[in-house]
């Protein structure tokens, strides 16, 4: 069983969603990119934000890990104005995984998983109890034990976006924000990455908030699926109630033609190579 | 758990060889380099002296040596050493951390303008016949403390955008800062008509004279800043993966930047303030131990204090006894077997990259 390290989570709050998102606006200069948009993310889901280039998906994300400051509104956190928690409280309760990868540095696997405790050491980089044993099973999960003492600079794209997804498991978090996670890998490494996820949430109960453009991947793990345009939340529900071919040639000016997975019970997209003609960006 | 029992050994392991060999060449480096000099003290004679001034360990150790050799030892050579090897564990130490936080390889001790800064100071009080008027010998040190931390202050100033301090910006600052108070020494320098100029022998360092009580000004400041940098190794080890993954581990990324650029400049001015410029040792020391024992901070930190403190020693004996009786400026010695060494290093590196790859 992977020793998941479970924190005091705040005590005023047991009920309701444990993110909410009201009625933010956000502008870069004079650009308006997100449009009093409001969500809320309840204990267990995982949300796929999906949208064309532009329609605000990263700027949300960047807002609800605190990265930046909405213009206006309010992000809270278990009941809790995001704004009101301490820098490590805050990640400890929440890991994000950027866009960008790791850089190739020349510190070691394992030296850079390690990093993820930083939220639960002293001054003088101590912890209350071991974490090596914690440390050790991430590794074991994420078949990361044979790179064990490998530099970060010696390892492919999918490796290192292992050790990204190791890392964020030693800050053991509640919630986890992942901007296009998959972006750089091939396919093997695409569903492996998603599957390790899921077997996370599985396990500790995580949220997970994703931002993704592949969206039959959005379609097979996300139970529910916010669709952004123009910076606004045109659409959220099931990825059954989504994944439609006037909600997909609306938002993104693509003919599909949606099927169900032979496996599994989710819709998957084929696109049709004839654009519509209807409206014209 | 196979993975780990092998982990932690490794670490500590290297932690404890690295330690170990930094430790013994240091104290090994003292008895020699207080050996050398115009007259030839024995090493043995040396560490009985030395181990007999430990606390503790007089009763065990005779004095058996000429009393004279005791003199030279503990009033002339002892204070030189001690002041050398302060002021190179602090320019080593303040290197590494410059080097972290601004993540630029040409970042050193002196990026942000305080030599400069130190120099404007020394020179003026130099140019103008100051150099002993109301503090006596610490005229120069006090002044030039205070130009060195005040030109950082008008750095930082100038660099900051909304409370925040982005690294580019502040190389820029720096450069530009430097190039402006470096013209101005210059210009002193050239209307001074002195057959032997001091303002150009102050800005190329020197321990010449220094008695014990300039040891006692620089430790303090070593001590407390190797302290903070210390506690701070992790978050330069974090800033490697870029200021936003830091930032979502948990870590005050401008606090910390504030924290390390405060603490190795005062350092580095309080060195500088003492023995003038000393170039080089703050860049060349990190590159060399990173490239000899990885960019881990929280070894690179401690260990850069230690290899400035063997680096400025040697290059100090050198300085004081190869053309003894004169002496050449100490900072003409680090930074002429500084550069190729480090050349040396650099394409060493490049071959066995190449024999790997």
């Amino acid at each position: 069983m992977f020793p998941y390290h479970s924190h005091q989570m705040n005590p005023a709050w047991n009920y309701g969603p444990v993110l909410s998102v009201q009625n933010i606006s956000h502008s870069f200069g004079a650009k308006q990119i997100l449009h009093q948009l409001s969500l809320d993310v309840q204990s267990g889901d995982w949300i796929g934000i999906i949208g064309p280039n532009g329609s605000g998906k990263s700027t949300l994300l960047s807002l609800m890990s605190r990265a930046q400051a909405p213009s206006r509104g309010e992000i809270f956190l278990q009941g809790r104005a995001i704004n009101s928690y301490k820098r490590k409280e805050l990640s400890r309760h929440m890991a994000v995984l950027q866009q960008e990868a790791l850089p190739p540095v020349s510190y070691t696997v394992r030296e850079v998983v390690e990093m993820g405790r930083f939220p639960y050491q002293s001054f003088w980089g101590l912890e209350k109890e071991d974490s090596q044993v914690f440390i050790d099973g991430i590794m074991e999960r994420l078949q990361l034990e044979d790179l064990h003492d490998r530099p970060m600079d010696q390892l492919s794209g999918g490796q290192r976006q292992r050790v990204a997804l190791a890392k964020l498991m030693a800050q053991s978090p509640d919630i986890v924000l992942l901007d296009e996670p998959t972006t750089y890998l091939d396919i093997h490494y695409q569903v492996q990455f998603m599957e390790m996820v899921r077997s996370w949430q599985n396990d500790c109960g995580l949220t997970v908030i994703s931002v993704l453009h592949d969206l039959n991947l959005a379609a097979l793990y996300c139970n529910r699926l916010v669709v952004l345009e123009d910076g606004k939340l045109v659409a959220e529900g099931s990825p059954d109630e989504i994944m439609t071919q006037e909600q997909l040639e609306d938002v993104f000016q693509v003919n599909t033609v949606i099927v169900e997975h032979p496996e599994i019970e989710r819709p998957q997209i084929l696109v049709s190579p004839n654009l519509p003609t209807r409206k014209v960006k | 758990m196979k993975t780990r029992v092998i982990q932690q050994k490794n670490t500590w392991g290297k932690t404890l060889a690295v330690g170990t060999t930094g430790i013994g060449l240091l104290l090994l480096s003292i008895v020699l380099c207080l050996a050398i000099g115009s007259v030839y003290l024995p090493a043995g004679e040396i560490t009985l002296i030395l181990l007999n001034k430990i606390p503790g360990l007089q009763s065990f150790i005779p004095a058996t040596w000429d009393p004279t050799s005791e003199q030279i030892m503990l009033q002339v050579r002892m204070p030189r050493v001690m002041l050398a090897m302060l002021v190179g564990a602090s320019l080593g130490l303040a290197g590494a951390a410059f080097q972290g936080v601004l993540r630029n390889p040409l970042a050193d001790a002196f990026t942000l303008g305080v030599s400069s800064g130190a120099s404007v100071g020394a020179a003026l009080l130099i140019y103008f016949g100051l150099q002993y008027a109301l503090l006596g010998q610490w005229t120069i040190p006090i002044v030039a403390f205070m130009t060195g931390v005040i030109t950082l202050v008008f750095v930082l100033q100038m660099a900051k955008e909304n409370g925040k301090i982005p690294i580019e910006t502040l190389i820029l600052s720096g450069v530009v800062v430097q190039a402006f108070l470096g013209s101005i020494v210059s210009l002193l320098v050239a209307l001074s008509n002195q057959a032997v100029n001091e303002i150009l022998f102050w800005t190329m360092g020197s321990l010449a004279f220094r008695g014990w009580e300039y040891s006692g000004v620089v430790l303090p400041y070593f001590l407390v800043s190797l302290l903070l940098l210390l506690a701070y190794s992790r978050a330069l080890n974090m800033l490697a993966l870029g200021e936003r993954q830091a930032a979502h581990m948990g870590l005050h990324v401008e606090r910390t930047k504030w924290i390390v650029l405060l603490a190795a400049t005062f350092v580095t001015a309080a060195a500088v303030s003492v023995s003038g410029v000393i170039g080089f040792v703050g860049l060349v020391v990190p590159h060399l131990l990173r490239l000899l024992i990885g960019s881990d901070y929280r070894l690179l930190i401690p260990m850069s204090a230690v290899g400035g403190a063997i680096y400025v020693l040697w290059a100090d004996t050198i300085a004081r006894t190869i053309l003894s009786p004169t002496e050449i400026p100490l900072g003409v010695v680090t930074a002429f077997i500084g550069a190729p060494f480090f050349a040396f290093l650099l394409i060493r590196r490049k071959k066995q990259r190449g024999a790997v790859s």
